[in-house]
């Protein structure tokens, strides 16, 4: 039986992250939480919207209420690299070479490690961005589509339209599909890698009973986990054609309780899922075979990370509860 | 996939929000600087288009920009406010640092995608509540801005407040005259006169407006058995549904067959002739489910889109407890509210709030649902 170290915080539990060893809890009220051998607290932000883990650096990007994206490195060092005064910071992407994203109203602005910026905008808000895997390309998601952008050069947007509010987006890990997540009960895809010249080809991904609001690829991206059912929802990418014509795999599926936030396994074809009452069960995608890492508790789950191993699971609620399960003991 | 809908929300009492739309210039900051800078013990968060002139350091003062989001179903008037999804979420990640959240408008502004986010948003629906809308009115300009403009008519007709603001600035005629044409647009709606947007607040906040069990128990003019008197009436104005030969901006009103319906009919120079909103009060006596409810489903879904609000109470046949019921466009709601008092008359009364509605239409399906044939 998997073992709970827990981390009970006040706060709605945003986002969570390895930074090297070590889990980070990033909280709605702004604060930032290292367990460093003992329980270390780094004020980041006055409220805090998004927190996630940028690759490259092995660092935490966080944006907020105050206008600002800061950058906390696994000793609580912070870096402000943006302030944009009386605006919200709700969306940050990690680039490569250290390249950060984030947007506010109908711009999202791009900065290199060396400082430099350089805004794109659009003519609705920009609800999502994401960066390509391979070279410096980002997808900006807003209402009727994506915008896909290369940073570095002025040729013109590629546009994927699809009708609708589309709030946030992902490119798969070998950047052959962008997927968004949208106001209705749906997720939606594009191909990318159709012949020059040929029209993107759309996944339609629906039949969600509530918003889609995370998502996770799985190792080698073969899968989408998601949430917004009674079940984590995951979507075959293996093939050629990612899922069209394929039906999704149902994992962990409960009468009465939603998935509110899953995330894959780093090198396994396992996705720890996460509830609105707080269970977190690990499930294999072959067998849909469970493991339960963690009883109900007093929020809906809102934040996952794997360790770099894939032996710890790093978890937070809405209620503010946290911890880290260890699933070698 | 599942089909069946599960949520399991946290208990959490849901926040309050109080909508307030005006046009430019109606006072709607001034209300705002009052709200929050009164000593009521209560936090609010604000949702604003631009921070402009509010005075008040408030921490939790939210610009967003206006994004209207049509839905996927091929509705028409399904619409919501993307930023307000947004910014909702945002903050009810921290819900222990206010007590209600107030969306202010721009002037321009739909009212109608802001109150649907309340229902029609599962998320938003689900940790808040929309309590009322409240729309300022400029007594001087009103009449100016009903000339130019839907959108000034539209607040009006979908208030459930308003406040007839800017008093002092015009004559007891003039007052009267535009309090008359409100009326017109409106007649369900609670209306104040005020200056320099001083009023109770008991008056604008927790006012209930769209919750079931509190709708219309404070709407003594709607309540009224008596068909046409209004306490502000002092002017009866001719509106839409006045069966003289007028032809409001080419619509097609039904005129000539509904004289004995809500207002009185007396002719006065008015700003009425750029009023494009109607209401049709219906009144009935019991009414039979079976006929009622289908009745109401395919009224709203076939003239949704001309339906800006809804208002009714219903008294079913060998049911002891009042029904009310109320929609915006094509989202209706109902349900029980309490048992009828002794000796109040069990009557059915409803009224639609919108353009181009067929009056004639909805009084005879009306009257088809009744419990008896009258």
């Amino acid at each position: 039986m998997p073992t709970v170290a827990p981390l009970d915080l006040e706060a709605h539990i945003v986002g969570v992250a390895y930074l090297g060893d070590v889990p980070v809890f990033a909280d709605a009220a702004g604060l930032v939480h290292r367990l460093d051998g003992g329980h270390a607290v780094t004020p980041a932000h006055e409220g805090l919207l998004v927190a996630l883990r940028d690759d490259a650096t092995d660092t935490l990007l966080t944006g907020g209420e105050d206008g600002r994206v800061l950058r906390i490195t696994r000793d609580g060092g912070v870096t402000e690299l943006a302030h944009a005064p009386r605006k919200w910071i709700s969306n940050i992407a990690a680039g490569p070479q250290g390249a950060v994203a984030f947007t506010t109203g109908k711009t999202a602005t791009v900065r290199l490690s060396d400082g430099t910026t350089r805004d794109f905008t659009e003519e609705r808000t920009v609800e999502g961005i994401a960066f390509a895997p391979k070279g410096l390309r980002i997808a900006l998601a807003r209402y009727n589509g994506v915008s896909l952008h290369w940073v570095a050069t002025s040729s013109p947007a590629i546009d994927l339209d699809w009708k609708g509010a589309h709030t946030g987006v992902t490119f798969s890990p070998d950047g052959r599909f962008v997927v968004t997540m949208m106001q209705e009960n749906a997720l939606h895809g594009w191909k990318l890698d159709t012949k020059p010249g040929a029209e993107a080809r759309h996944m339609r991904m629906s039949g969600y009973p509530a918003k889609v609001k995370s998502w996770s690829w799985s190792a080698r991206g073969k899968w989408l986990a998601s949430s917004g059912a009674p079940a984590a929802i995951v979507w075959p990418f293996q093939a050629k054609d990612g899922p069209m014509g394929k039906p999704p795999l149902e994992l962990g599926t409960r009468a009465d309780v939603m998935v509110s936030q899953v995330a894959c396994h780093p090198s396994e074809d396992v996705a720890a899922i996460g509830y609105s009452d707080g269970m977190v069960l690990a499930v294999r995608f072959a067998d849909s075979k469970e493991v339960l890492l963690r009883r109900p508790g007093k929020g809906a789950v809102s934040a996952f990370a794997w360790s770099r191993s894939g032996q710890q699971l790093a978890f937070g609620t809405e209620a503010g509860e946290a911890g880290v399960i260890d699933l070698t003991s | 996939m599942s089909e069946a809908p599960v949520s399991v929300a946290p208990v959490q009492k849901p926040i309050p929000v109080t909508v307030l739309t005006g046009y430019l210039g109606a006072g709607k900051t001034t209300l705002l600087n009052r709200i929050l800078s009164e000593n009521h013990g209560r936090k609010y968060a604000v949702i604003v288009n631009e921070f402009g002139e509010i005075g008040i350091d408030n921490d939790l003062i939210v610009e967003s920009d206006e994004e209207i989001y049509e839905m996927n179903n091929g509705c028409v008037c399904c619409t919501v406010r993307g930023d307000l999804i947004r910014v909702v979420e945002g903050l009810m990640k921290r819900p222990g640092r206010f007590d209600a959240i107030i969306v202010e408008t721009t002037g321009l502004a739909d009212p109608v995608p802001v109150a649907q986010t309340f229902f029609m948003d599962d998320d938003v629906r689900a940790k808040t509540e929309l309590d009322a809308v409240i729309t300022l009115v400029d007594a001087k300009h009103l009449p100016l801005r009903l000339k130019d403009s839907r959108e000034a008519e539209d607040q009006i007709a979908f208030a459930d407040v308003v406040l007839l603001n800017k008093t002092d600035l015009v004559t007891p005629e003039e007052l009267a005259k535009v309090e008359a044409t409100i009326r017109v647009i409106n007649p369900s709606a609670r209306i104040h006169r005020t200056q320099r947007s001083d009023i109770d607040l008991a008056k604008v906040l927790d006012q209930g407006a769209f919750n079931l069990e509190r709708a219309l128990e404070n709407e003594p003019d709607f309540l009224k058995p008596d068909d046409h008197h209004h306490d502000h009436d002092h002017d009866h104005a001719c509106g839409p549904d006045c069966g003289h030969d007028h032809h409001h901006h080419g619509h097609d009103h039904h005129h000539g067959h509904d004289h004995g319906h809500d207002h009185g009919h007396a002719h006065a120079p008015s700003d009425i002739h750029d009023v494009t909103v109607q209401s049709v009060s219906l009144r009935g006596g019991e009414m039979n489910p079976d006929r009622f409810f289908p009745w109401i489903q395919k009224i709203t879904q076939t003239d949704g889109p001309n339906i800006l609000r809804l208002k009714g109470i219903i008294a079913f046949a060998g049911d002891a407890d009042r029904y009310v019921v109320q929609g915006v466009h094509m989202i209706i709601e109902g349900d029980h509210q309490r048992p009828w008092k002794d000796g109040e008359p069990r009557e059915s009364r409803l009224v639609f709030i919108g353009r181009d509605l067929d009056r004639e239409k909805l009084e005879r399906t009306f009257q088809a649902c009744a419990a008896k044939p009258n």
